[in-house]
């Protein structure tokens, strides 16, 4: 990884608060070029005409962009007057500023929510500006669940300012009391005249500079009227009628196509390409830079022509393949810090009747977002505009930034609401790409990757090997907890049971493969790996794992949810014969869930389906319940992928199976009856939801195919080439 | 090589000049700016980029340009009539039966070719129909009733 943005994203994790806990893999996939600054600089000098002077050196612009990035620390929380966050129009209509994108989780509709809530307007009054760096406050990026913990109640706050702000416009210009006013409906009203006037009349369009109060009080989730509905997508006709414009559908006038000539394998570096062929093609241009090679042409076609005319001869060194994964995974760890620890294993283990050590493993797997990576770049008097689908706008500018030695503020990253990320858009390789390739050209340039490109080149969830070695008493009281992650992270890795004696680490390793973060992170590796156990321990002692789980947590929302999904499945029903149930629960990112599945298993065709998943989930306030159980329902269904069958399969540096028919994803004949029941604690902030639902899917068909035919499967995908004996 | 000049694309006959072996999805999007339909996998696997060709719900990925002249193309510009919704449109609004929205033009050509054959579809002649489409974000169940939905809808005669 370049050491600069290394640290950056390090200080960028620092400055996370500490009560979510955001792993090393959400920021960790690196940048993948190191451009000639020479030769970068050539082209950027032709395209402003060679004339002009640069009027910073290069170490000033380090330094410089170095400042922005300290400076920021302190600047994190954002605009401090209401002006940054939101702007009422003369005809009424409010503007909303935040640089969290939209991906599908919805949050474009969830802070329009919020918004309209506290400013007393019409939810369609509300027009979200999102993830555009030149007009939206700066944001670290949209991952970890923080939208809605984090930026709903700062725009809250904000529209809290805005709406007591036009109570004292309105007094001004009426000379009454403010405590006379009142707020409806877009209008500050007098309550004893009667007398109204519109949010606009009084803005007359002007930004509102008053500084927020800090003691600005957001209405109380059991008083919302707007927050707490299913109000639908607030753009979903854009959507349905194929209008809107994601990033890959951007156009701009005289805009070229380019592709980029892919290594050989990973990491390999470019010995020599002969360019002459693609060169001879009308309207091509080749541009090579160190181990970046790429193509521009007037088409997509001949820009495809082209780079696969291109004769290239790449150096790879030998690369682990994916059959000595684990050996490697454990081979390759580094010293290791303890992630928690209380009590004394050894003393635990003397308590135990029994003792259970069992390893468990998850294979890398891709997120394989429907739109792959796109980005069109356009370079204009030395500012570079890149239209991408990124999760986080704000580091693609910085990556931009550094890649071509310029300011952040002659750098505009527009992201459109896209195609989907799952945490796995973080990087900006297509921008800049898109940008190198733009620079060179003097027009804009649009690149899509092809769907091999975003398998390959992306970067994957990580995969993992975990050890847990437990002791328990005939009664069913775990008395020692140790547990061991190699790779897959630390997210989700501290248990929410009642234990006295723990250990609990997370090994760093090598990885074979480009990874990062992935939706839920390594939670799902962890519950998994945990809750299988649980169930191992349940039988060992004889006992129903509900049961069991309610004997060792005192927590009581983990408790709630668990019950409330045994409830609606009806846990302890009558078994049928080649039909199994199980359980899993957990808790991340300040949400409990819990899923109950139902497996059918033909053991002589070795076919295991999922016959139906009941899910629990409770994170505070239920914002958007209709929504939130979409969010529910599609982890689930995502869940049944790495739960199942899906695995990146590779060797010798290169990726064996990435396509769609090559890698399975789950489809229409994949689901089964999904139910959902949303626990809503009015009483609690809320927290974010796209993610933790995903957890509990695949422990819970584990111990429910165990339930069915005893065999216990402790690798995720657990039934690729279906269920051996 | 064949040069193809003309497409009839949702009722109108425009005019284009693409080489004939180029894929529809890419004239579409590219040359037409009909951006709706969607690249997603390039190996008709994902059903992003579906359109209906002669009525058929037809992969425009892998398929050359050249085979498409001549025939009636409709694509999810084309489905809104006077400003009003297909019944499937609706549905999906009223289903909430996306989320990144990204396959949903896709899927509703697959469910508009389905229904305009079958107006009645069983559990399986929907997942068989529909098996092909992908959805990332896993709106399945959603998108089954919103397709259920619009057959209802289409029975009462609403198109």
């Amino acid at each position: 990884m370049n050491e600069d943005l290394g640290a950056q994203a390090s200080r960028l994790l620092r400055i996370i608060d500490d009560s979510i806990e955001v792993e090393r893999y959400e920021l960790s996939a690196g940048a993948t070029y190191e451009f000639d600054l020479d030769l970068a600089r050539r082209d950027f000098f032709k395209l402003l005409g060679g004339g002009l002077v640069m009027v910073f050196t290069l170490k000033a612009v380090a330094q410089e962009s170095g400042r922005q990035g300290a400076g920021r620390r302190g600047a994190d929380a954002g605009p401090k007057e209401i002006g940054g966050w939101l702007h009422i129009a003369e005809d009424g209509s409010v503007t909303v500023y935040t640089g969290k994108v939209e991906f599908g989780q919805n949050i474009r509709t969830s802070l329009s929510q919020a918004v309209a809530e506290e400013l007393r307007v019409p939810i369609a009054s509300i027009r979200m500006t999102m993830g555009d760096t030149d007009l939206t406050p700066y944001d670290m990026g949209t991952f970890g669940s923080m939208t809605t913990p984090r930026m709903a109640p700062q725009l809250r706050k904000a529209a809290v300012a805005a709406r007591e702000a036009l109570i004292d416009l309105a007094a001004e210009a009426w000379k009454v009391d403010r405590a006379a006013l009142t707020v409806s409906n877009g209008k500050v009203i007098n309550s004893r005249t009667k007398q109204a006037i519109d949010f606009g009349k009084l803005t007359k369009g002007q930004k509102l500079l008053k500084v927020i109060a800090d003691n600005a009080v957001a209405t109380p989730a059991d008083q919302w009227k707007i927050a707490g509905t299913s109000v639908a997508k607030v753009n979903g006709r854009t959507f349905v009628t194929g209008k809107h414009r994601y990033a890959s559908d951007t156009k701009r006038p005289e805009m070229l196509f380019g592709k980029v000539v892919r290594p050989s394998a990973f990491n390999a570096s470019l010995v020599s390409a002969d360019t002459r062929d693609a060169e001879a093609i009308p309207g091509v241009k080749v541009v090579r830079d160190r181990d970046f090679i790429g193509v521009t042409a007037p088409d997509a076609h001949t820009a495809e022509r082209a780079a696969s005319a291109i004769k290239s001869e790449w150096k790879a060194k030998p690369q682990p393949s994916a059959k000595e994964l684990f050996d490697y995974l454990r081979k390759e760890s580094m010293p290791s810090r303890q992630n928690g620890g209380q009590g004394s294993i050894e003393d635990g283990l003397a308590k135990a009747d029994k003792k259970l050590q069992q390893t468990y493993t998850v294979a890398y797997i891709a997120h394989a977002p429907l739109e792959p990576r796109a980005a069109v770049a356009e370079w204009n008097a030395g500012k570079l505009t890149v239209w991408t689908g990124s999760q986080r706008p704000f580091g693609v500018r910085s990556e931009l930034a550094e890649a071509f030695r310029i300011p952040e503020d002659r750098v505009r990253v527009i992201v459109p609401d896209t195609g989907a990320g799952y945490g796995g858009k973080h990087t900006g390789d297509a921008a800049v790409e898109a940008a190198r390739l733009a620079q060179a050209a003097g027009k804009p340039v649009k690149l899509v990757w092809t769907r091999e490109e975003e398998f390959t080149w992306a970067y994957a969830r990580p995969a993992g090997v975990i050890d847990i070695s437990t002791g328990v008493r005939d009664d069913g009281t775990i008395t020692a907890w140790e547990f061991h992650n190699y790779n897959s992270g630390t997210a989700g890795i501290q248990h929410r049971y009642d234990i006295a004696n723990n250990k609990i680490v997370f090994h760093q390793t090598k990885s074979p493969l480009r990874q990062g973060s992935y939706r839920g992170l390594a939670a799902t590796a962890n519950h998994f790996a945990r809750e299988v156990h649980m169930d191992e321990l349940a039988h060992l002692v004889k006992m129903d794992p509900l049961e069991f789980r309610l004997k060792n947590i005192k927590d009581e929302r983990l408790r709630a949810v668990l019950t409330a999904a045994a409830k609606a499945f009806g846990w302890g029903k009558a078994e049928t014969a080649g039909r199994g149930d199980g359980i899993a629960g957990g808790f991340e990112k300040g949400g409990y869930v819990a899923t109950c599945a139902e497996v059918a298993v033909d053991r002589a065709a070795g076919k295991v389906k999922i016959v139906r998943a009941v899910t629990a989930f409770e994170c505070g306030a239920i914002v958007n319940p209709d929504q939130l159980k979409n969010q529910c329902e599609g982890s689930v269904v995502m869940a049944i992928g790495g739960a199942m069958f899906e695995a990146m399969d590779f060797a010798d540096g290169k990726l064996l199976n990435g396509r769609f028919s090559r890698y399975r994803v789950p489809r229409f004949s994949d689901v089964p009856i999904i139910e959902t029941v949303l626990v809503d604690r009015k009483d609690l902030p809320s927290a974010g939801a796209g993610e933790t639902p995903i957890v509990g899917l695949a422990p819970a068909v584990s111990n429910a195919v165990f339930d069915a035919t005893g065999i216990r499967l402790r690798s995720l995908p657990m039934v690729p080439n279906g269920l051996k004996s | 090589m064949q040069r193809i000049t003309e497409l009839h694309v949702n009722g109108n006959k425009l005019r284009i000049d693409a080489a004939g072996d180029r894929s529809l999805l890419s004239v579409l999007r590219d040359d037409l700016d009909l951006t709706g339909s969607k690249y997603g996998c390039g190996e008709g696997q994902c059903g992003a980029c579906t359109v209906l060709i002669d009525g058929q719900a037809t992969r425009s990925c892998i398929t050359s340009v050249s085979s498409s002249a001549g025939k009636k193309i409709m694509t999810i510009e084309g489905l809104e009539r006077n400003g009003r919704l297909h019944p499937l449109q609706e549905a999906f609004l009223e289903a909430d039966a996306l989320q990144c929205g990204y396959c949903t033009p896709g899927m509703i050509m697959c469910g508009v070719a389905l229904l305009s054959k079958n107006p009645n579809p069983t559990e399986r002649d929907l997942i068989r129909s529909m098996e092909g489409n992908i959805c990332r974000c896993g709106t399945y169940p959603r998108i089954v009733a919103a397709i259920r939905k619009a057959s209802q809808t289409m029975k009462g005669g609403g198109r």
